[in-house]
């Protein structure tokens, strides 16, 4: 081939056509190929894994309920100081009196409390009992004194007439906002109209506001409303519950009034936000720090355990004869085909007070009945039975590494006058620590998510993060918390992965071969 | 019995892997030192099992092993000092070259320095003083076995066993490396017991062979002896390239010569080796080159046999033709190429003969 054919432009096939096109254009196909063979699984991570991940992170921040519930109040606090020590000024109330008594039709403001709740106790009751009495306020005061000024005021059909009007909306905007929201939170959840129902007192009331504010009616009856009585929302509220009048209940339904908030992530740190920033929780309620820690302390030693318990077993896997190691493996694998259930109550049965292990050591003597040791509903439950349940993940990897190990290393070590010892620590073992990466990485990630075993012989003291999360998300039903302790875990986890790279290199890990 | 003569010994060494079979059957062997003794033998005839057994990674079933006169059977591997290069080099991948050298120094408690020089003397001997810093892995096949050569020699063992070290490496590494192996044996004056099965390997190396077959030494002896005096049909046809012919001992004249009547009548004179009355079968052995069919260069009365050209082969050096001799159609004739040697062609009818001296009845 002359040089020609390189330096005169791109290079062509047979026919002409651009090489790279071509090329591009054969390897498409290729690609389209293995790209359907591996969609299903793709598809299958990406539903089961990824998107839940996904929504995790979301939950963990996420913060929707508070300002779709009481969008107006949340406005109205935008001017209020929470540090003046004061409860918030009437205007607050009365945009509060709205959304709640919305809330109420809706039936949201006890998800609202038990949102709020997560911040603060005691505010899922303030909800629930103020919406029981949101509906009878004084403010009917208001109703009457429009009935009496002109009687159409109790006609639900020309409230419907004055309310299309693009006059009035304009000049009554409080009134208006109001009563579209009362008539579409009648329309969804009763499936009524507005203009077939009686006009609840909150509706009136956002009247008697707008005409207070000087406003004129265009199309309605014009009532003069400056002798009126005003009934005080504030003093209702705090009738209804003197909880409202906490300035402190306000600072928190402020604090947490955005669409996203770092509440759930500051909670799982153990701190809080107030209006004064962030700050640490009272001592009391600090359990998630304690816990991340503890997590890892106990996974750390069980991995270590592992590590002490699985090496031996994994060095006579690989070196006894066929026959005899292939026993063995039977027995590293039996676990496996026990229930995961069955085996950890067995340990409940072993460990307890009145159980084998202990009846033995007093039988033995080695310890005196009435001081039995405590070896369940402890950490050293948790450790002796989580060991126990992922020793396999252990032994196998370091099995299957240790099998390539040529037993001549050790020969040749030996042949030039090294000790058993020697031999082992200086050939033998360096050459396993592959498989000692690969199973502590399987071992302390296992760990650091389980769940059964901790629940079941932790008792208070050998409980994970991992069972805090699922009380929040089966019990308390604070999801959001629960995202933000799992979205920390999984950043912990990556983190020490991260490290452990670092440290030892994570082409140093090896599954076999 | 001095211990410069009997440096290495065997008496009587036994050793069965599973009680049922014995893979060693009486082995005896003597090695003064200095001594480059190969173990040569078909695969599975228990070379390496010597060699463990020496080596002291696997025991003797009965019998004794003497290192300078001291029995070894209960001293642990790590103070036989023994150096070995293993088939497979066995080099620790996770150490430098230098520090695979280093390792036996360094269990010896030498001081950095001394370390340090050693083992760079070592790896210049093999001529791989640029590749103290490499990992094994990134080492060619032949540098890696010098380098385990290097390892076994560098604490300077009185004693190296190598087994099957060259078995990796193409034909003209591996001619390069048996050099350097007998000529650093004989510069450091190392006894070395080396395993093959490579017979020109033994042969080209050695100073002394033992054929191995079926867990007993079959012979023992320098490669020139073992070449032209086997003792045994085996020997014959393990070393070298070799003809046999099959007949019966008719007459045994004197312990050098008897006659030899092949199953179609025809005789001819041979020495008796493993033969020792009339009336005996056996299997008679002639090398290729010892067999002569020009009749001015054949004692006059030599004994010929008929012989019918098959084939003939012009390979450079050396003529080989191969003949129809009393039914055998592999029989084989090497020719020196010289200008005065005829090329036989395929059909040629001719008489070839031999001195009786070359000519060996052996075991049938
Ligand atoms: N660990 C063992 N257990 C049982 N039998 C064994 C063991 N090692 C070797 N043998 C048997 O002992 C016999 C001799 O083996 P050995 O390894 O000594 O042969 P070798 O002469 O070195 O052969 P090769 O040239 O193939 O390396 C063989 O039949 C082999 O099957
Ligand atoms: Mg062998």
């Amino acid at each position: 081939m002359s040089d020609a054919n390189l330096t005169d432009g791109p290079i062509t096939t047979a026919d002409g056509t651009s090489l790279k096109k071509s090329l591009r254009l054969a390897l498409r196909r290729q690609k389209i190929r293995a790209l359907l063979l591996i969609a299903p699984l793709f598809l299958f991570i990406l539903l089961t894994f990824i998107a839940p991940i996904f929504d995790m992170l979301v939950r963990s921040v996420e913060n929707q309920s508070v300002p779709e519930t009481i969008p107006r109040t949340i406005d109205a606090l935008e001017a209020w100081e929470a540090g003046a020590g004061a409860p918030p000024d009437e205007q607050v109330f009365e945009a509060f009196y709205t959304d709640f008594a919305l809330a109420v039709g809706y039936k949201t403001h006890t998800k609202l409390g038990a949102r709020l709740n997560y911040e603060s106790s005691g505010l899922s009751s303030l909800f629930r009992s103020t919406g029981r009495k949101v509906g009878k306020f004084d403010t009917d005061a208001y109703a009457d004194a429009f009935v009496e000024a002109d009687p159409a005021f109790e006609d639900p059909a020309a409230w419907a007439t004055w309310m299309a009007g693009a006059a009035t909306r304009q000049a009554l905007p409080l009134t208006a906002d109001t009563y579209d929201a009362w008539a579409t939170m009648l329309m969804d959840t009763k499936g009524k109209l507005a203009a077939e129902t009686e006009i609840p007192d909150f509706v009136t009331t956002a009247l008697y506001r707008d005409l207070a504010n000087g406003s004129r009616p265009a199309d309605m009856p014009d009532v003069n409303v400056s002798g009126w009585e005003p009934v005080s929302l504030a003093g209702q509220f705090a009738g209804a519950n003197k909880g409202w009048a906490d300035p402190q209940v306000w600072a928190i339904i402020k604090t947490y009034g955005s669409s996203y908030t770092p509440g759930y992530f500051l909670n799982a740190a153990d701190l809080q936000l107030t209006p004064e920033g962030i700050s640490q929780r009272p001592e009391n309620q600090r359990i998630y720090v304690r816990l991340f820690i503890r997590t890892i302390v106990l996974s750390v030693v069980i991995t270590g355990t592992c590590i002490l318990l699985g090496y031996p077993v994994a060095y006579l896997l690989a070196n006894l004869p066929l026959r005899s190691a292939n026993v063995l493996m039977i027995l590293v694998l039996l676990p496996f085909w026990t229930s995961l259930l069955v085996r950890t109550s067995a340990w409940k049965v072993l460990l307890q007070n009145q159980g084998v292990i202990n009846d033995v050591l007093v039988w033995i003597g080695i310890v005196a009945d009435d001081n039995r040791l405590e070896l369940i509903n402890n950490a050293t439950g948790t450790i002796i039975a989580m060991t126990h349940i992922l020793l396999p993940f252990m032994i196998l990897p370091l099995f299957s590494v240790m099998k390539t190990i040529s037993p001549s290393y050790v020969r040749a070590a030996k042949s030039m006058g090294a000790n058993d010892w020697t031999a082992f620590w200086r050939i033998y073992f360096p050459n396993s620590v592959p498989g000692i990466g690969a199973g502590s990485i399987l071992v302390f990630i296992l760990s650091i998510g389980y769940y059964i075993t901790p629940e079941l012989v932790g008792g208070t003291k050998g409980v994970f993060i991992s069972n805090r999360i699922a009380y929040h998300i089966s019990s308390s039903l604070n999801w959001g918390l629960a995202a933000a302790l799992g979205t920390l875990l999984l950043v912990l986890v990556m983190a020490l992965y991260w490290v452990y790279d670092r440290i030892v290199g994570i082409d140093n890990v090896k599954l076999g071969g | 019995m001095s211990d410069t003569d009997h440096f290495v010994e065997f008496e009587r060494v036994q050793k069965s892997y599973d009680g049922e079979v014995l893979v060693v059957k009486d082995l005896n062997l003597a090695m003064p030192k200095g001594e480059f003794l190969t173990m040569l033998g078909p695969s599975g005839s228990g070379k390496t099992t010597c060699l463990m057994m020496l080596a002291g990674f696997e025991t003797a079933t009965h019998g004794d092993i003497r290192i300078g006169g001291r029995s070894i059977n209960h001293i642990p591997p790590h103070k036989r000092g023994i150096g070995m290069v293993f088939q497979n080099y066995a080099l620790f991948p996770h150490m430098t070259v230098a520090e695979n050298l280093a390792f036996p120094l360094e269990v010896r408690k030498l001081d950095k320095s001394e370390r340090e020089t050693k083992v760079q003397r070592a790896l210049d001997m093999v001529q791989m003083g640029d590749f103290g810093s490499r990992r094994p892995a990134q080492l060619s096949g032949g540098q890696q076995q010098r380098v385990a050569l290097a390892r076994a020699l560098v604490f300077q063992p009185e004693l190296v066993l190598m087994d099957e070290p060259l078995g990796a490496l193409d034909k003209q590494l591996r001619e390069h490396m048996q050099f350097e192996i007998t000529r650093l044996a004989h510069e450091l004056g190392i006894t070395t017991v080396y395993v093959t099965h490579d017979q020109t390997e033994a042969l080209t190396m050695s100073d002394r062979v033992a054929v191995f077959d079926d867990g007993r030494i079959q012979q023992l002896d320098a490669p020139d002896v073992l070449y032209e005096e086997p003792k045994n049909s085996f020997v014959a046809g393990f070393i070298g390239e070799n003809n046999t012919l099959v007949g019966e001992v008719v007459e045994i004249k004197s312990d050098q010569l008897c006659v030899i009547r092949l199953d179609d009548g025809e005789v001819f004179d041979a020495k008796p080796v493993n033969v020792h009355k009339v009336g005996d079968k056996t299997r008679v052995s002639i090398r290729p080159e010892r067999v002569e069919f020009n009749k001015d260069r054949m004692t006059p009365d030599a004994h010929t046999l008929h012989a019918e050209v098959l084939e003939f082969i012009y390979m450079g050096d050396i003529f080989r033709t191969r003949l129809r001799v009393a039914g055998n159609d592999e029989f084989i004739v090497k020719t020196r190429n010289a200008p005065d040697q005829p090329r036989l062609k395929p059909g040629q009818q001719i008489e070839i003969g031999w001195m009786p001296e070359d000519c060996r009845a052996l075991d049938a």
